[in-house]
């Protein structure tokens, strides 16, 4: 019995209201739908003139990959990408919604959009939500305060560092970097350490896997450079078992006609059904 | 008088709703069900712990290497025990996981080569044998739910090759070129498995100083590891443990972080 006069405004945040039935539902044998996480390898690091993102292109649902390619760094503006571990759908809504607020908010400024704006929306979002909304997030980007590199976990703390990697195969790039990184890279050698990372990440974890994509963030530029490196390509296959035309001798050839009564032939317009 | 008597030869009770002399009592407000007390106890959890072991077969021999803490829990206790033990001039084992089982092993291992000495057959334990033994003697005690709460790996020279093996404290037991426990094998194998594919035949030095890097990389981002590793190093003219090494580390890094947003 909504009254028109006194209209509930609506709650933010999340709503919690089938949380208990949904308890009851697990007790009693139904099976909640999985959640499509990417498993995943992500990395960043900040060389001489900007910042290196670095991607796999595995998705996983549980043991099976549910997508052989794709796109985990995501667009926040021209000169910020944020790349996206945990669940796909939480990565991809999450980035959205910050692109679309920091958009409006460059609108607003007529400036350039900084990195830390976009560091402080997406924290003050997963906060809120309390680490329900899984995703665990690098971003980067060069503004006109220089190159910062970030990483946003899903309970919403963020860690500012010249290196980062997140995701199942976060260990493996990690060592990659631990072991190679140096402060002022050139673009060449950044390129190289990041997309090496990513591998470590792709054949020694098995929720990452597929392709490497990289994008280069400088003051001027962005490069996306999707499928950087192809690491895992699909075999070629040896043979085949088609058989060639004429491996059967034709030795008569006969065509016959399929005689067919045509009974009734319309052509009628119709107008379409405007009502 | 025969009141008396009966007190006597008919004595009444002690106590009423107490523990009977001579019998077990369970009492009344335990929620443990520790009643039955079989012979086998079951090892619940590790206590004293070392982290990861690692290993590498290089053109010529292996090298393994651990590092000297045994954790208790989150306290770094013991900053000097060598989780390195050398059975003979041609086996070397390296263990992670609980100390005290490692300790009791060892001992076991120590009396049978002992025994093997007094046969003075020529014989004695190569790295196969031991690692046959070890996966038996591990599986064995976790089939009977009372695990050996480790990780072993055994390293050696035996038939003109290096040996180079991993057994678990559930049984589980394989052969490879490069071997890590624990937080190596997310750490350290990626980097070890990435330099031997480059690298396939390597000599005795490039195979320490790759062990080196991997140590240093698991002090950085283990937080159960130590400063301070040794490493054995068995070839065809023996096994010898090095050690304590104390790598450099690089935290120049640290100037460049500041606040966290």
């Amino acid at each position: 019995m909504a009254s028109t006069v006194a209209v509930e405004l609506p709650h933010g945040g999340f709503s919690f209201d089938n949380c208990k039935r949904n308890a009851l539902l697990e007790d009693k044998g139904f099976k909640a739908p999985k959640a499509y996480k990417t498993g995943t390898t992500i990395a960043g690091i900040i060389f001489k003139d900007g910042v290196v993102l670095g991607a796999d292109t595995r998705a996983t649902e549980d043991t099976v990959v549910a997508d052989k390619n794709c796109e985990k760094i995501h667009y926040i503006s021209s000169n910020i990408y944020c790349c996206g571990a945990g669940t796909a759908a939480d990565t991809e809504m999450t980035t959205q919604m910050i692109a679309s607020k920091l958009e409006l908010h460059r609108l607003e400024t007529s400036r350039k959009p900084r990195v830390c704006t976009a560091n402080r929306l997406l924290k003050q979002m997963l906060y809120r939500y309390h680490g329900y909304i899984s995703a665990a997030l690098v971003l980067g980007g060069v503004d006109s305060t220089g190159p910062h590199l970030y990483s946003v976990w899903p309970h919403g703390s963020t860690d500012k560092l010249p290196y980062v990697t997140m995701g199942s195969g976060s260990l493996a790039a990690m060592a990659v970097f631990e072991d190679r990184f140096k402060p002022e890279m050139e673009r060449e050698e950044a390129m190289k350490l990041v997309q090496d990372a990513i591998r470590a990440g792709i054949f020694n974890d098995l929720g990452s896997g597929s392709n490497v994509d990289l994008c280069i963030i400088t003051k001027d530029k962005t490069d996306y450079l999707r499928t950087y490196q192809e690491a895992n390509l699909k075999g070629v296959r040896q043979g085949t078992y088609r058989y060639k035309r004429g491996t059967s001798a034709v030795l008569k050839t006969e065509v016959k006609k399929i005689v067919l009564e045509v009974i009734d032939t319309q052509v009628k317009p119709q107008a379409m059904d405007t009502d | 008088m025969e009141a008396g008597m009966s007190c006597l030869t008919n004595p009444p009770p002690f106590w009423k709703n107490g523990p009977q002399p001579g019998g077990i009592y369970n009492f009344p407000n335990s929620s443990a069900t520790h009643s039955n007390t079989s012979e086998s106890q079951r090892s619940a959890y590790p206590i004293v712990t070392g982290t990861s072991v690692l290993g590498l077969k290089f053109n010529g021999g292996v090298v393994i290497a651990a590092d000297m803490l045994g954790s208790y829990g989150s306290l770094a206790r013991f900053r000097n025990i060598s989780r390195l033990s050398k059975i003979n001039d041609s086996t070397v084992i390296g263990c992670g996981g609980d100390y005290a089982d490692f300790q009791f092993l060892s001992s076991v291992i120590e009396q049978r080569v002992i025994d093997e000495e007094c046969l003075n057959d020529g014989f004695g334990f190569t790295p196969k044998s031991m690692f046959s033994w070890l996966t038996r003697v591990l599986y064995n005690r976790r089939s009977k739910f009372n695990p050996l709460w480790n990780v072993y790996v055994v390293a050696g020279y035996q038939d003109e090759q290096p040996f180079l093996g991993y057994v678990d404290k559930i049984g589980v037991a394989y052969e490879a070129p490069a071997i890590s426990s624990g937080f190596g094998s997310h750490i350290a194998l990626p980097i070890l498995r990435e330099e031997m594919e480059k690298n396939t035949n390597m000599n005795e030095n490039e195979a320490i100083a790759l062990v080196q890097r991997c140590m240093k990389l698991l002090y950085y981002r283990d937080a159960r590891s130590l400063n301070k590793y040794q490493y054995a190093v068995i070839t065809k003219t023996g096994a010898a443990i090095h050690g304590p090494v104390v790598p450099e580390t690089n935290w120049e890094i640290a100037h460049l972080i500041q606040g966290y947003e």
